[in-house]
């Protein structure tokens, strides 16, 4: 087991000092962008894709994993993100203006929502968001002048400065490029005050009260800084799915979303990333478990949302740390053996936290 | 817009409320007992009308014996679902636990359909025929949702005010530490409540069948139950049934004069509730003790 | 001068009065130490004074700064800290986060330039985890430095919320049951401390206590509550003598 020795407070407040880890993300990156020598240009767009659900599980990971605030209904930003990206682009703005300006409309929504719904508690909270979610989507249909309705709309085509990006090579770099901006930015976030306030109001409000935060206005804070890169994921989902309906933005597809972070682990940035590469080859495991499984029960329809409740059910009681945690039981195992003891993880005897009182 | 068709909308929106309220009844119970908010309560409701289908039309059995047993055996699902799955996860955040049980809804909802079929049902009962009175025409099925809530709503009222049972319940939602040490098996309690609550939706369930017909699509009637029992205030009955009764009765109206937002209205309203009063109509204190 | 004054405090809940005129007066410098069975509503002043609970009537005055007038969030800026009866702390962050937060008070920085992680930003952290580390060296708990809370054992959360409240620099300290569910040894390591926390840091400690030896060994007065209303005030040997309070702990003695 590595043990590092600190001299200084810059290695408490540095990225990855830990020299295992280090390599492991630089390993990471550094695949990312040759992957365009390895794979031919469709498995190059499913990767586009996975990125793009990195960044939106990214911006529920900010509300639900660092915040604690339970969001239903976060497709709807990928729907506002997406949908005010290609309004913008067909008035003819740049793509450089027109994806911030996406991000900072779906953010200022998600504000306002944050704003509402900042005295709520728990599932208050999230019934709301469910709520929000099937407005918005609704509304989406209904304004038939602006989004065209269920009919659809065509995303204008992909230009930066200029330069047409068609291929699929150029596109995944761009995603890549503003992917890892993000990851860098929440990772700054939570080195910092900002990122302890939001985890002292999911662990604590009264204490975190108590000692100065204003627990609403970082509640909203964090409703924004969600909604905004969220909305952004949702713009560059826009250029990979090429036509948008509304019900592409549904509470399924929050659902999903919900599942990747759960899947992956609350609480930290690699959870967002474990639960999109979950998300991904989900859609494999299940192809698989329908030829090992009798014709009548794999062709049956609705076997995929069974495996998605059962999974999220699975994960929540069995292992609620998610994947990442399961990565650091076994990476301890492997660097303490055979030392190791399964007690070290043991749940505490636990009794109903209350939390109401009359 | 004549008078009658007031009295018409009137009706299906009191009966639609009063089936809201059944569903919410429910949510309301394992809320105060558990503290837990079980968004699978609709897919129970759906699983009651499914099983009293099963009994009835493929089995063969008499209609009011298939309706006893479809209850009861909702009655068991609800015990063992607390007994299996929910007693395991007691201590995490609410949050945590809400998201279980979209997951136990989810589940429901596909198993339902990969058992019984996507399609629609209808389930035949005995109290399907118009009456007439006073030159309006009602459907009976409405007229038995409303009398069948009420008559419920008594019998539970009896329950948990005279019977041991139900005061054991009571005192254990009041604090289950302090009932735990005066010897009320509080975990049990809590399974049975679970029970209850799962049987009542499943009344629910059996008499909205002929309004709805029985499909898997009847979940959705459980969210807005939800949203009924949230715009009255989560934690107590008279508010939810409020609650239930306000959004059922403005429904078929505002679809009525408002087409294009058909069907998402409940949403809206509890939206719009939640901005004024984010606590609900009735409200209940949920600040927590330090 | 006289830091903190209470003056005719009422509060109810439903029907059930929870304090009941209750007025008291804490000098600088002091350690005031509240006590009375339970349910005498001790907690309940506490949670008074940091805004959890909104009085019905009455006037809490810190410094001449009327307390009422202010958001829960506020009461620290004016130097009052607080500990919580049933520890509140951060579960799943590491006793230095849960430090961290303690600074809360004395952020400059933004979440913007937080984002990008600014020099400036960099600059504070190193003020903020400086601080925290003089508390680290203060209540000789830097083995516990990146242990996660939920890790750790009941004695040693009640001294990170102790530090966690001393991060904040506060001129108060309200500490709710400092040494419950602490063994013997704990305890008399946490009267060390509180003297020091007095001594050497001038804060004004008004703290909640059952465990008498512990009042007896490091307070300087002594307030006695029961049911809400207040029984005796003075030297801690005064109100243990007094009938009143003896009449509340013990049963009415026929006089």
């Amino acid at each position: 087991m590595q043990v590092i020795f600190r001299t200084s407070y810059d290695q408490d407040i540095d990225h990855l000092v830990d020299r295992g880890e280090k390599y492991r993300i630089l390993a990471a990156i550094a695949l990312a962008l040759i992957a365009p020598l390895l794979v031919g240009s469709y498995l190059l767009s499913e990767l586009a894709i996975f990125l793009v659900y990195i960044l939106a599980g990214l911006g529920l990971m900010v509300l639900t994993g660092f915040s604690g605030q339970v969001s239903f209904g976060h497709a709807a930003f990928l729907g506002i993100g997406a949908y005010a990206h290609s309004i913008f682009l067909g008035y003819g703005i740049p793509f450089v203006v027109s994806l911030p300006m996406a991000g900072l409309l779906s953010g200022a929504i998600g504000a306002a929502l944050g704003r509402a719904v900042s005295r709520m508690h728990g599932f208050y909270l999230a019934i709301a968001t469910l709520a929000f979610a099937i407005v918005v989507e609704t509304v989406i249909g209904e304004w038939e002048q602006v989004t065209g309705g269920h009919m659809g709309m065509q995303v204008p085509a992909l230009s930066v400065f200029g330069l047409e990006l068609g291929e699929s090579w150029q596109q995944y770099y761009l995603i890549l490029a503003v992917v890892i901006f993000f990851i860098w930015g929440v990772a700054n976030l939570m080195r910092s005050p900002t990122g302890r306030a939001m985890v002292a109001v999911r662990d604590s409000e009264a204490s975190a009260r108590s000692l100065g935060l204003d627990t609403a206005r970082t509640k909203i804070l964090a409703f924004f800084i969600s909604a905004l890169i969220t909305g952004v994921a949702g713009g560059l989902l826009a250029h990979l799915l090429f036509y948008l309906a509304p019900e592409s933005f549904g509470v399924q597809d929050s659902l999903r979303l919900l599942l990747m972070i759960i899947v992956g682990g609350l609480g930290t940035i690699t959870g967002a990333v474990f639960g999109a590469v979950f998300v991904t080859v989900l859609p494999n495991i299940i192809g698989v478990l329908k030829q090992i499984l009798p014709d009548t029960v794999a062709n049956a329809p609705g076997l995929e949302q069974l495996l998605f409740g059962a999974i999220i059910a699975g994960f929540i009681i069995f292992e609620p740390e998610g994947l990442y945690g399961r990565w650091r039981k076994l990476r301890l195992f492997f660097e303490t053996y055979p030392y190791y003891k399964k007690s070290t993880f043991v749940r505490q005897k636990r009794y109903l936290k209350t939390e109401r009182f009359r | 817009m004549e008078t009658s068709d007031v009295i018409q909308l009137a009706l299906i929106g009191i009966s639609q409320g009063c089936g809201y309220a059944l569903v919410a009844i429910g949510f309301v119970f394992i809320y105060r007992a558990t503290e837990i908010i079980n968004f699978a309560h609709g897919e129970l409701m759906m699983l009651g009308a499914f099983m009293v289908l099963t009994f009835a039309q493929i089995w063969g059995l008499n209609f009011w014996l298939s309706a006893c047993l479809g209850i009861l055996s909702l009655g068991v699902f609800g015990y063992l679902l607390d007994a299996v799955v929910m007693r395991r996860i007691v201590g995490e955040s609410q949050a945590i636990i809400f998201i279980l049980t979209v997951a136990i809804a989810l589940m429901l909802r596909s198993l339902a359909g990969i058992i019984w079929g996507w399609s629609p049902r209808s389930l035949d009962v005995p109290f399907m025929q118009d009456v007439q009175i006073g030159g309006i025409v009602l459907g009976m099925d409405r007229i038995a949702i409303i009398l069948g809530t009420i008559l419920l709503c008594a019998l539970l009222y009896w329950f948990f005010s005279r019977t041991r049972t139900g005061l054991a319940i009571q005192a254990s939602s009041q604090s289950q530490l302090a009932a735990y040490y005066s010897r009320i098996p509080v975990k049990r309690l809590i399974s049975v409540v679970w029970a209850i609550a799962a049987m009542v939706a499943a009344v629910a369930g059996l008499m909205m069948a002929p309004v709805t017909q029985v499909d898997t699509g009847m979940s959705a009637f459980g969210i807005k139950a939800f949203a009924g029992a949230v715009v009255g205030g989560f934690g107590s009955i008279p508010g939810a049934l409020l609650g239930c009764l306000l959004i059922g009765l403005a429904e078929p109206f505002l679809d009525f004069f408002f087409p294009a937002f058909k069907g998402v209205y409940a949403y809206i309203i509890m939206l719009v509730v939640l901005f004024i009063r984010p606590e609900g109509l009735i409200p209940q204190t949920f600040a927590k003790k330090v | 001068m006289s830091e903190l004054i209470v003056e005719n405090l009422n509060l109810s809940f439903g029907g059930i009065k929870a304090i009941n005129d209750v007025s008291f007066t804490v000098e600088a410098g002091d350690i005031y130490a509240i006590i009375g069975p339970n349910g005498a509503g001790k907690s309940t002043i506490f949670n008074a004074i940091s805004r959890i609970y909104t009085p019905d009537s009455g006037s809490i005055r810190y410094r001449g700064q009327e307390l009422l007038e202010r958001a829960a969030h506020q009461v620290v800026d004016l130097g009052i800290a607080r500990t919580f009866q049933n520890i509140e702390l951060f579960e799943k962050a590491t006793v230095l986060e849960n430090l961290l937060v303690g600074r809360s008070s004395k952020i400059r920085t933004n979440w913007i330039s937080e984002f990008f992680f600014t020099r400036n930003v960099r600059k504070e952290e190193r003020v903020h985890r400086r601080k925290t580390e003089e508390v680290l060296d203060l209540l000789n708990m830097q083995q516990y430095r990146y242990e996660r809370v939920s890790d750790l054992a009941y004695g040693a959360r009640k001294n990170v919320e102790l530090a966690r409240a001393l991060c904040a620099e506060p001129e108060i300290l309200l500490l709710d049951e400092p040494a419950s569910g602490l063994n013997p040894e704990e305890t008399t390591d946490m009267s060390f401390w509180l003297k020091d926390i007095k001594e050497e840091l001038g804060v004004t400690i008004v703290m909640v206590e059952h465990d008498m030896s512990l009042v007896g060994r490091i307070a300087d007065r002594c307030m006695a509550l029961a049911n809400g209303a207040v029984l005796a005030v003075g030297s801690v040997a005064e109100v243990q003598s007094d009938p009143h309070v003896q009449a509340a702990y013990l049963g009415q003695v026929a006089a």
